[in-house]
């Protein structure tokens, strides 16, 4: 048996767009000024890292920009393992302006906090550069290290109040989860790769067809059930109310919208790419995640009393939600729609999440209290972020003509594109349970605008300038994109893989 | 005297299906945060083993480059879990996953 390490002699230096590496590039500058100036600066003067960090995203977004307006086509480097094409352009831009929003979030609850604050923006840094870079990857082994990359310092970020259990226990839960997820995924890589002797996938998805083996079953369901537990699908849920109640309020903001979506990102990629022709295992998996995904989530939220733990899991449901469309996307022309939905969906999501965040940030500010009950009376003291949370909790709940309205409705409607007997049975699942949503949405609602004041304690509430910016950015976002619905369903359009899917 | 026995791929693919099969029931049975983690490195070195098994067999460069990756990554994943698992050890000794109870619902 000759040696592999023989048969690969002939090695050429592999060409690098720079134009095309450009918005990691400068994340990843960032990172290391952000890491370098924080060692230089006094205590006072720490706030400096948190600009530097908005700046560094912001920056990011310029070759984003240019990128996109760039008529090229796709960009494929490295034998087409990793692609620059509008799906990746598309959510590069969601990461940076969804990490721009968390760190306004995070700027003055780090301040007020007595923890190291140059770890924390460096942390939160290079995960949002592991998501940039699980938009492109499309190889076995570059999607591994991009999602390690962003889980890695969001582990940390959930345990960065050192000193406080409930945040260590955030931690600890969710990084054994996660790594164990990581463990289950990669062994059904290494089974795919053992069966169609490629990392690459393009490769794969041209190898696996026909008669599926045993061992193609047990990869791809092994692969499925580890990206599960990133998008915190039930039954692979457990980890994410106690780590999103535990870990400090911003970063579960970070975690419920952007580690989701870039959950979600790698799924996609996946099944579109790699394993089209699997369809026959995965939609029924992926059918029975969304539908248990989407119930479990919003039945236990209805009990809950604390905000963030709601919101859990609420997200969780939001989850079955995006997964929905999935579940049909092999059948007939359901693809396409469904990519679409899935995209569509996860940019109306983080607008909508993040601004819901901002404003429980803003709110415990005064409060200091994490119980539905506390929001009672706001729009008495603060009418404005009492208007504001109910826009956000009816587009959450789905509420035409606000944002997360034409995220269900483009899940639907790929949904009903598929049209066969499993695809009318999930759609009428959805259709419940987006009902049954608004009992714990509503109950926030009822909160806000009837009941009284808890305490009796009607002073105004000061709002930070950051947290005013991050409600502008969001608020304007929910609305626009639901009055404007075209918008997120343009992005939603651009959003298919160059090359490798045609569907 | 007997033939030599020459192991073959199978072989070696039994038995990473095996470690990662101890690895699976030790965290989902053992309830100390560190030995949990200890199971979870035997699930990834099961990965390796599976990868270059692989890598030889089909005489192909990709698997074994994964295992490094597979490597780097999961010594990155000792440093940030024996972080979090040794702060939480600090506050209480002999912690079990079962006392880690303070979040639930």
């Amino acid at each position: 048996m000759s040696s592999p390490l023989l048969a690969a002699v002939s090695w050429t230096v592999p060409t690098v767009d720079y134009h095309g590496l450009a918005p990691e590039i400068v994340v990843a500058l960032g990172l290391c000024v952000v890491m370098l100036v924080d060692l230089f600066l006094a205590e006072r003067s720490k706030w400096l890292l948190a600009s530097l960090s908005g700046f560094t995203l912001l920056g990011a977004f310029i070759p984003v920009l240019t990128l996109a307006l760039d008529d090229g086509g796709a960009r494929a480097m490295f034998d087409g393992r990793y692609v620059i094409d509008d799906f990746s352009l598309i959510l590069k831009g969601l990461f940076l302006l969804a990490g721009y929003v968390v760190v306004l979030l995070s700027t003055t609850y780090i301040e007020e906090g007595e923890y190291y604050q140059g770890e924390y923006w460096v942390l939160m840094l290079s995960s949002i550069l592991g998501m940039m870079m699980m938009t492109s990857s499309r190889d076995l082994i570059s999607v591994f290290v991009a999602l390690e990359f962003l889980s890695i310092p969001a582990y940390m970020l959930a345990a960065w109040r050192k000193r406080d259990a409930k945040s260590n226990e955030a931690g600890v839960k969710y990084f054994l989860l996660g790594v164990f997820a990581s463990a289950v995924m990669l062994y059904g890589m290494s089974l795919l790769y053992g069966v169609t002797n490629s990392t690459l996938l393009s490769d794969i998805g041209a190898s696996i067809s026909g008669e599926l083996t045993a061992v193609r079953i047990i990869a791809i369901v092994f692969v499925i059930v580890g990206f599960a537990f990133k998008v915190s699908a039930v039954p692979f849920h457990t980890w994410a109310p106690d780590t999103y109640e535990g870990a400090p309020t911003p970063v579960t903001a970070f975690l419920s919208v952007a580690s989701k979506a870039a959950g979600f990102v790698a799924l996609v990629t996946v099944l579109y790419v790699a394993v089209p022709e699997g369809s026959d295992v995965w939609q029924p998996l992926v059918w029975v995640l969304a539908v248990l995904t989407m119930t479990v989530g919003n039945v236990l939220a209805l009990r809950q009393t604390n905000i963030v733990r709601m919101l859990a899991y609420s997200s969780i449901s939001q989850g079955g939600f995006i997964l929905m469309p999935l579940a049909v996307a092999a059948e007939g022309g359901a693809g396409g729609a469904a990519l679409r939905s899935v995209v569509t969906y996860l940019i109306v999501y983080a607008a909508t999440n993040l601004g819901m965040f901002a404003v429980i940030l803003t709110v415990s500010r005064k409060t200091r209290s994490g119980e539905i009950s506390s929001f009672g009376g706001l729009f008495g003291y603060a009418p404005a972020l009492g208007v504001v949370m109910t826009f956000f909790l009816g587009s959450l709940a789905g509420i035409p003509p606000l944002g997360g309205w034409i995220g269900k409705f483009s899940a639907f409607q790929a949904v009903l594109e598929a049209g066969t007997g499993w695809a009318y049975a999930i759609a009428v699942i959805g259709a419940v349970n987006s009902v049954v949503a608004f009992g714990y949405y509503g109950n926030v609602m009822r909160e806000i605008w009837m009941r009284p004041v808890p305490d009796a304690n009607t002073m105004p509430i000061r709002t930070p300038a950051q947290l005013v910016l991050a409600l502008a950015i969001t608020t304007i976002s929910t609305l626009a994109l639901g009055v404007l619905p075209g918008v997120a369903l343009h992005f939603g359009d651009l959003a298919i893989f160059a090359g490798a899917f045609a569907g | 005297m007997a033939a030599a026995v020459v192991p073959t791929t199978t072989w070696y693919l039994i038995l990473a299906a095996a470690l990662f099969a101890i690895g699976m029931t030790g965290v989902l049975v053992r309830r100390n945060p560190l030995i949990m983690f200890m199971c979870i490195e035997l699930m990834l070195n099961a990965v390796n083993l599976t990868f270059v098994a692989l890598a030889t067999e089909l005489t192909d460069i990709n698997g074994q480059t994964a295992v490094f990756f597979v490597l780097v990554v999961a010594a990155a994943e000792v440093v940030v879990g024996l972080g979090i698992i040794v702060s939480i050890m600090r506050r209480r000794q002999q912690a079990t996953a079962d006392d880690l109870a303070a979040l639930k619902g």
